[in-house]
């Protein structure tokens, strides 16, 4: 875990989400700091995707504080584009632009909102997609690629921006097996460049591999949560240890 | 035969009613639709920001309301409310008339073909634009819209061709156009096939030239996503 007197990149106080009469999140604090590399899992149902997806406000919490770098992101008077500039997110349904190319969709946000040269933005596009191995696909469109592929060009996309941190919405649950593994490298390199990252998902093993720090949610707050040698290895509540019978 | 082509058309240039009546109609549809896709984009806009975000509650009510009226009566009605109530004391051409009448009615149509287009667009689209740093706006206009105005195209084309064939009942306020032309040859010749047949196959001339081009317009955009 990290140095504990440095400000946490995300500080998550109290975070609770309600459709309604239905509590799906309640009285979550979470500090997530630099470097961090947060797994979030847990049944489907208990919220995790909920409270990634309130990390960055496109599910707006009906209760609590979220601070990042310093700002409180939940106040509404705060612009909030721009700090989504700051945070990545890659989806399970990958969500490329199917009306550009792979280079127009990685170059788009960097030149309308960072003010970057097409030549600029493309060159640093071009350098991404050198390190996920399809700079030949530059020219693509999405549906001229695999699952795996689109996923990863998904996350290039979010690295274009230079994000501080990067969150993943199960990010391989919508891959065929065989392309799971290209997915997991590159966000394993990722977290070996120390690059903060939340991610929610069933990918135990990766997991266990590249977290620093999993985290167990169960009807809509964290009941448990350990380096993973600790957490999958020592277990202790009882519906984890119930949790991770059924998925290991 | 030819003795009626010659007495119908040739004899004191009676072409030329056709002829300046098919550029009235022409002229008339391509302005109205025009506006019609001007209206329509802005109550889209409206009417889909209000789906997505729940703002925009007043105008939301303004647009139904207009949606509501243009829809429910009859563009003929239409037509002569704006010439002989709205204008009725104005000095004002017809095609001008034409023009706004076709035009607001169309744009009622256009709305709703808009507002279907943005909606069948996924929702992670416009999460992912968001999620990038991008606003409301720049998110639809960037990543929704072009892929919505991709999915409404034929759609969009059926409306302009529709109202090509609508604007024949400008005659009512006697517009001089393709439909008008014809029917002042037969009141000239007192023969009704003749000019009658043939506005008839004028429109359909059109409407195939038409429904081609859009054919292609179409295929050039969706060459693009493969």
């Amino acid at each position: 875990m990290s140095v504990k007197n440095e400000t946490p990149l995300i500080q998550v106080q109290n975070l609770g989400k309600q459709f309604g009469d239905m509590k799906v999140l309640e009285g979550i604090n979470v500090d997530i700091y630099k470097g961090d590399v947060v797994f979030v899992v847990g049944p489907s149902g208990s919220g995790k995707s909920t409270f990634l997806r309130c990390l960055n406000r496109l599910e707006e919490s009906t209760a609590g504080h979220i601070y990042f770098e310093g700002t409180d992101i939940t106040d509404p008077k705060v612009d909030i584009d721009k700090h989504r500039q700051k945070m990545g997110m890659v989806f399970q349904q990958f969500n490329l632009f199917p009306h550009m190319d792979i280079l127009k969709n990685m170059t788009l946000a960097p030149m309308k909102l960072q003010k970057k040269s097409q030549q600029e933005a493309e060159k640093e596009a071009m350098a991404l997609l050198e390190r996920v191995g399809l700079a030949d696909r530059a020219h693509a469109y999405p549906s001229q690629l695999s699952g795996g592929q689109k996923q990863r060009i998904a996350i290039v996309r979010a690295l274009a921006m230079k994000p501080d941190v990067m969150l993943f919405d199960e990010p391989t649950s919508a891959l065929d097996p065989e392309m799971v593994g290209e997915v997991l490298n590159v966000m394993g390199e990722l977290a070996r460049e120390h690059m903060t990252m939340v991610v929610v998902t069933h990918e135990m093993g990766f997991a266990r591999e590249v977290a620093t720090r999993v985290m167990f949610m169960d009807g809509g707050n964290f009941v448990e949560e350990a380096p993973p040698e600790e957490f999958f290895g020592n277990p202790k509540n009882e519906r984890l240890k119930a949790f991770l019978s059924k998925v290991l | 035969m030819s003795q009626a082509i010659y007495v119908n058309f040739i004899k004191d240039n009676r072409w030329k009613y056709i002829t300046d009546g098919l550029k009235v109609t022409l002229e008339v549809t391509l302005f109205a639709v025009l506006i019609g896709i001007i209206i329509g984009f802005l109550i889209a806009v409206v009417r889909s920001t209000h789906d997505k975000t729940g703002k925009l509650k007043i105008l939301n009510f303004l647009c139904k309301t207009y949606l509501t009226i243009i829809r429910g009566t009859p563009v003929l009605v239409q037509l002569m409310i704006i010439y002989f109530v709205i204008f009725g004391s104005v000095n004002i051409s017809k095609v001008v008339v034409a023009v706004i009448s076709f035009g607001i009615n169309s744009g009622a149509y256009v709305a709703e073909i808009f507002r279907s287009g943005i909606m069948s667009i996924d929702q992670g689209q416009f999460e992912a634009g968001r999620s990038l740093g991008f606003n409301y706006v720049q998110t639809m206009w960037y990543i929704i819209m072009p892929q919505a105005f991709k999915n409404v195209l034929p759609a969009l084309g059926n409306e302009f061709i529709s109202l090509l064939k609508e604007t024949s009942v400008g005659s009512y306020i006697a517009l001089q156009d393709l439909t008008k032309g014809g029917d002042i040859i037969r009141s000239r010749t007192y023969d009704a096939f003749t000019p009658l047949i043939a506005v008839a196959l004028i429109y359909l001339a059109l409407v195939l030239l038409f429904s081609w081009l859009i054919q292609i317009l179409e295929r050039r955009l969706r060459q693009s996503e493969r």
